[in-house]
């Protein structure tokens, strides 16, 4: 198994060399930040899916969150928006939420007062009805005007420290794996799965319209780096591909700090008690029960666990592309990039979700480049044989890559179901 | 009398269609669950595939010179519906059937769905590149407007000519896979393997032929429901990523399984997601004339704003998982 890893790994390792070579040290030491962090992402996922067994499909909107976070807190004051009557009518808001959040938490308590069958259901549904009335009441004339030139366009940031941004980046993304696995979590994994699916579009489509909060699709940018850019290391006297490289191998630093940081702690947690105890949950959740586990509670944490993960690989992603933009946001070249990973990397090891993380995104960003040289010779050939050249090949090779996303999956559940490196379980003699 | 003709005109009719387009890959889905045990996440791309077939054909259909008072979309529609039956037995057997010889868990299908549909769009997107195609690009899209100032409006009731044939059509399929359920030996031996499977099999029922025509009416469905798609706004090749959660939306609120159930919450779906957009100030105006000063109604009062009509079938599909996990219609669970 050891060997294999190693091999594995050698194989990684040349194949970064020889796309360094190919496509020069700037590419690829950018391709390598984004590439730790789709590790930590998948990381996320490895918690979920493959310690805890739970289906999550909403990777994109956990990511979406991460890069909203960042964008939030680091990108600079905007003062026009602090002066005017934003901040006032954005409380008025928030107390409006409070209200509503109260009336329907009444409503929903209202049996106790006697209220019951289909007149509770009626109170409950009058309830949530008129509290998002009284919400949109006073959130739309508070986003009309923030959006405004009076109202400063949007709220802006909040100047703070990047990494401050990537840490709120995981608590936001807590906070809202909470409210979803509190709601979802009971579900069969079927039904997980589109749930959470659904759920992320739902968040999608926030992020994308609250033109007020998140200059939806007129995107954020720049938005600052932790280490000093580029420009710093110029302005230093280095040539362009020197401080290219010096300033992408800083932030490079900094990933993989955050990176091993993250896989000693779930390396050990897998590896104790709570690391068997969730193997125990996902092999057979009914005897986990009876055991005394208590498996939705845990099921919960490690939900938050992994989504806290993935918050932070969004953050970072958005932080180290320096642009927030809603609308690049797919779920192809997110959810199901990072689920490619996992499997074909193998759930439930770590050592098996870093490899498929870097493995998979090299892939990704390669196939591009390598179905144009092809299509290039093609059509080269076909113009000789007289049928013409091939047209757009800059857009269909950008399409290539989707097919070989699929054909990569269908391939690795044909003859490696348990993926590259394999979930190994150590046994007590 | 002008308010009512409005409401049926942005309502109802819009309803009806989303509907109709939606009960029909919703009952894809539904089959494939209550036969296969799986979420078929690649069934919208499967839409897709069936509508650009169509639209190759009606290409070579216009080439021939083949002009009729249909649509060319629908003159093609039943040899598309045949080809896109066999793809869909190809990729089963080609993906699917292999997992499922090893014995594979409905997770590991529904993963290799998620491939499927990767590679279908790759490959669409590979020949047709990312731009927008329409089936009226040679002929034009009759609209059909029927005067009703005999019941006193001002405007008339208005939908096109492919809006009418798809309502037909989707009216046929079901009525046909009704039939063919209730009526057909082989269609009797499906709904009994979608209740038991080891039952249906220790029975004598051929499960290896039902899981055979299983695929051929879902992928006959949807390249139906894809083309009408397409035919009703425009084919694009990310046409029906977009649709298909609102399509299992559909597919669990009528609960997993259960293809009536399918049918009504394609159109439950349909029109909720009409209705939320829906401005209600345009029907309610006249109201406004015996209102007082403080409450008129402002210029639009729709539910949830336009940009989020998708996200509704989610509300919907979240809230009928939290209240009724098994749907309208008991839905089959694993």
């Amino acid at each position: 198994m050891i060997r294999r890893s190693l091999t594995l790994f050698f194989g990684l390792f040349v194949l970064i060399l020889a796309v360094g070579w190919a496509l020069g040290a700037p590419f690829t030491s950018s391709r390598l930040v984004e590439a730790a962090a789709y590790a930590l992402i998948a990381m996320g996922l490895n918690i979920q899916w493959g310690y805890g067994g739970l289906f999550n499909f909403g990777i994109m909107g956990f990511m979406m969150l991460g890069g909203f976070a960042v964008t939030f807190i680091s990108y600079p004051v905007n003062a026009q928006f602090w002066a005017g009557d934003g901040p006032w009518m954005l409380g008025r808001a928030l107390i409006a939420f409070g209200a509503g959040a109260l009336l329907v938490i009444t409503a929903r308590q209202s049996k106790k007062l006697g209220i019951s069958g289909g007149w509770h259901v009626a109170v409950t549904v009058l309830a949530w009805f008129i509290a998002y009335c009284l919400y949109r009441s006073q959130l739309d004339p508070a986003a009309a005007y923030i959006e405004s030139a009076a109202g400063g366009g949007w709220v802006g940031g909040l100047g703070a420290h990047p990494v401050l941004g990537w840490l709120f980046g995981g608590v936001l993304a807590a906070g809202v794996a909470f409210i979803v696995g509190k709601i979802c979590l009971g579900l069969r994994t079927d039904y997980l799965a589109i749930a959470t699916i659904g759920i992320s579009e739902i968040i999608r489509a926030l992020i994308k319209n609250m033109d007020w909060l998140t200059r939806g699709t007129l995107t954020v940018s720049p938005i600052p780096w932790p280490v000093p850019q580029p420009q710093a290391y110029q302005a230093a006297g280095n040539d362009l591909a020197t401080s290219l490289i010096l300033a992408r191998g800083g932030f490079l630093v900094l990933v993989l700090l955050v990176l091993a940081i993250a896989f000693f702690l779930i390396q050990r947690a897998y590896g104790g008690p709570w690391g068997r105890m969730m193997r125990a949950i996902r092999d057979n959740h009914v005897s986990a029960a009876s055991m005394g586990k208590n498996v939705t509670a845990r099921q919960l944490e490690i939900f938050v666990f992994g989504s806290v993960l993935m918050g932070i690989g969004g953050a970072i992603l958005v932080s180290f592309v320096q642009i927030q933009d809603p609308s690049s946001y797919q779920p192809i070249n997110h959810t199901f990039l990072i689920w490619v990973m996992v499997i074909v990397g193998g759930a439930g090891n770590n050592w098996g979700a870093l490899l498929g993380a870097v493995l998979i995104y090299f892939i990704w960003m390669i196939s591009e480049p390598l179905a144009r040289s092809i299509f290039d010779v093609v059509s080269a050939w076909s113009t000789n044989v007289g049928w013409g050249p091939i047209p757009e090949i800059e857009s269909r090779s950008a399409q290539m890559r989707v097919f070989v996303l699929g054909l990569v999956i269908s391939i690795s559940l044909r003859f490696a179901p348990k993926g590259l490196l394999p979930e190994t379980i150590r046994r007590e003699a | 009398m002008t308010e009512l003709i409005f409401f049926i005109n942005q309502v109802v009719i819009s309803g009806v269609v989303l509907g109709s387009i939606y009960a029909l890959g919703a009952i894809g889905i539904t089959l494939i669950f209550g036969i296969l045990r799986f979420a078929h996440f690649a069934h919208g791309d499967m839409m897709t595939m069936g509508a650009f077939i169509a639209f190759l054909l009606a290409l070579a259909a216009a080439a021939l010179g083949i002009v009729t008072p249909v649509p060319t979309g629908f003159l093609v529609l039943p040899i598309a519906m045949v080809i896109a039956a066999v793809l869909a037995l190809g990729i089963d057997k080609g993906f699917y059937a292999p997992l499922r010889a090893r014995g594979a868990k409905p997770v590991t299908l529904l993963i290799a769905s998620i491939g499927v549909t990767l590679m279908i769009q790759g490959l669409i997107r590979l020949f047709f590149g990312a731009g927008t195609y329409s089936f009226f690009e040679n002929e034009p899209k009759e609209i059909i407007r029927i005067d009703t100032s005999a019941i006193g409006s001002t405007r008339p009731l208005v939908f096109t000519e492919p809006q009418l044939l798809m309502v037909i059509v989707t009216i046929a399929a079901v009525v046909a896979l009704h039939l063919f359920l209730t009526r057909s030996r082989l269609g009797k031996a499906m709904r009994a393997m979608a209740d038991n499977a080891d039952l249906a099999q220790v029975s004598g029922i051929n499960t290896a032929l039902v899981v055979r025509v299983t695929w051929i009416i879902a992928g006959a469905l949807a390249c139906a429901a894809g083309t009408m798609l397409a035919l009703d706004v425009t084919l694009k090749p990310d046409l029906a990523f977009n649709i298909v959660l609102p399509i299992f939306a559909a597919a669990i609120v009528g609960g997993l399984g259960q293809a009536y159930g399918a049918i009504a919450g394609g159109f439950l779906i349909g029109f909720a997601e009409t209705l939320a957009v829906f401005n209600w100030t345009m029907v309610l105006r006249p109201l406004n004339a015996v209102l007082p000063e403080w409450l008129q109604l402002p210029s639009t009062l729709a539910l949830v704003p336009t940009e989020y009509k998708l996200t509704v079938a989610f509300v919907i599909l979240v809230v009928t998982l939290l209240v009724r996990p098994t749907g309208i219609f008991k839905g089959a669970s694993t």
